[in-house]
């Protein structure tokens, strides 16, 4: 009975659930013409302090609403819901990253059809969410001035998944010493070509770029729906 | 740490598959790990054992192949392998590169199973 083992060629993708969900969800947001932007950064780089004061700003002339995932606690949830948009937190217990299936409990009960931008803050993390699509037309890597220079060169995985970066805290930079050429060309070399805004949530710098970028890739969305 | 759950989805592939084919003993999964996974090596080895306790695929090994960058450059319009994680641009003429052609592989190629 106990023959040799003998090799079956098998080729699955392991995240094939996540990839099919969130293709899922891609055409989902497609269909509906949302703009859906995910936030990853490690814990602290200020992606609470960014999305609120976004929410808050876009809501002036746009629909726009977030979901944020968070380990144990809804305090940033709370946060967020002052810019009185709608906010649904996704409490991921000991689970270190979003996964496509997540977002798709958490968007139940929303009409995607009412919303211009949905905005979907990953668990503060840089190494696990790289591995997870979530479906999102952008994702944005931050990293504050405080971080350090080299964290593209610690965490490449995470930047080369990303479609911008974003350096905030930027009114720190000279306390930090931070050095802008050292960073730019660490973030050039893990992703060639990359574009990398620059600001500070807290006193408003860099912000209309920001805020710019967004519409105007919300704008592109749209186009590219209507034709 | 996120290679648990990935150990876990593993071990379900492989399991979904023995059953597929009949109920085979699944001795040894082959495992395509690509450098931009995000998933690490030794993480997932420890982690595949605590996975496939309790499971008929208990005992059973977890073989890893894997898979540096390579990726296309504009200039050569080649795939070249990449030297370093650390700076994306062709091996042979310094052309930086974003476009990733393998690397990023998280894939069951085969089983080893014993009828």
């Amino acid at each position: 009975m106990s023959s040799q083992p003998r090799l079956v060629e098998v080729r699955k993708n392991v995240l094939k659930q996540n990839d099919l969900a969130a293709r899922a969800l891609r055409e989902q947001f497609r269909a509906a013409g949302v703009l859906v932007v995910s936030l990853v950064s490690s814990p602290g780089s200020g992606k609470t302090t960014l999305l609120e004061r976004t929410l808050t700003a876009l809501r002036e002339n746009h629909r726009v609403a977030a979901l944020v995932g968070d380990l144990a606690t809804n305090n940033d949830a709370i946060r967020l819901a002052r810019s009185q948009a709608p906010v649904k937190q996704i409490t991921t217990g000991t689970l270190c990253h979003l996964e496509a299936a997540m977002v798709q409990n958490a968007l139940e009960g929303w009409d995607l059809n009412h919303l211009d931008f949905l905005f979907v803050e990953n668990v503060g993390n840089l190494v696990c969410p790289s591995s997870y699509d979530l479906g999102e037309n952008l994702r944005l890597v931050l990293m504050s001035v405080t971080e350090g220079e080299d964290k593209p060169l610690k965490y490449p995985t995470i930047f080369n998944t990303a479609d911008v970066a974003v350096i905030t805290k930027t009114d720190l930079a000279s306390a930090a010493e931070f050095d802008w050429h050292s960073a730019d060309s660490n973030m050039q070399a893990v992703r060639p070509g990359m574009r990398v805004l620059k600001l500070s949530a807290k006193t408003g710098e860099g912000m209309q770029e920001y805020l710019g970028f967004l519409t105007g890739r919300l704008d592109e969305v749209r186009a590219a729906r209507a034709t | 740490m996120h290679e648990l759950s990935i150990a876990m989805s593993i071990v379900e592939l492989a399991q979904e598959e023995a059953k597929r084919r009949g109920g085979v003993q699944v001795t040894a999964v082959h495992l395509k790990l690509g450098a931009l996974s995000g998933v690490v090596r030794e993480a997932l080895l420890s982690s595949y054992e605590l996975a496939a306790e309790d499971t008929p695929l208990k005992g059973s090994r977890l073989v890893v192949e894997e898979v540096p960058v390579v990726v296309f450059c504009p200039s050569c319009r080649a795939r070249r392998p990449l030297n370093s994680v650390q700076l994306f641009c062709c091996a042979e003429c310094g052309t930086p590169t974003s476009e990733v052609v393998e690397g990023k592989e998280l894939e069951v190629v085969a089983l080893e199973i014993q009828e």
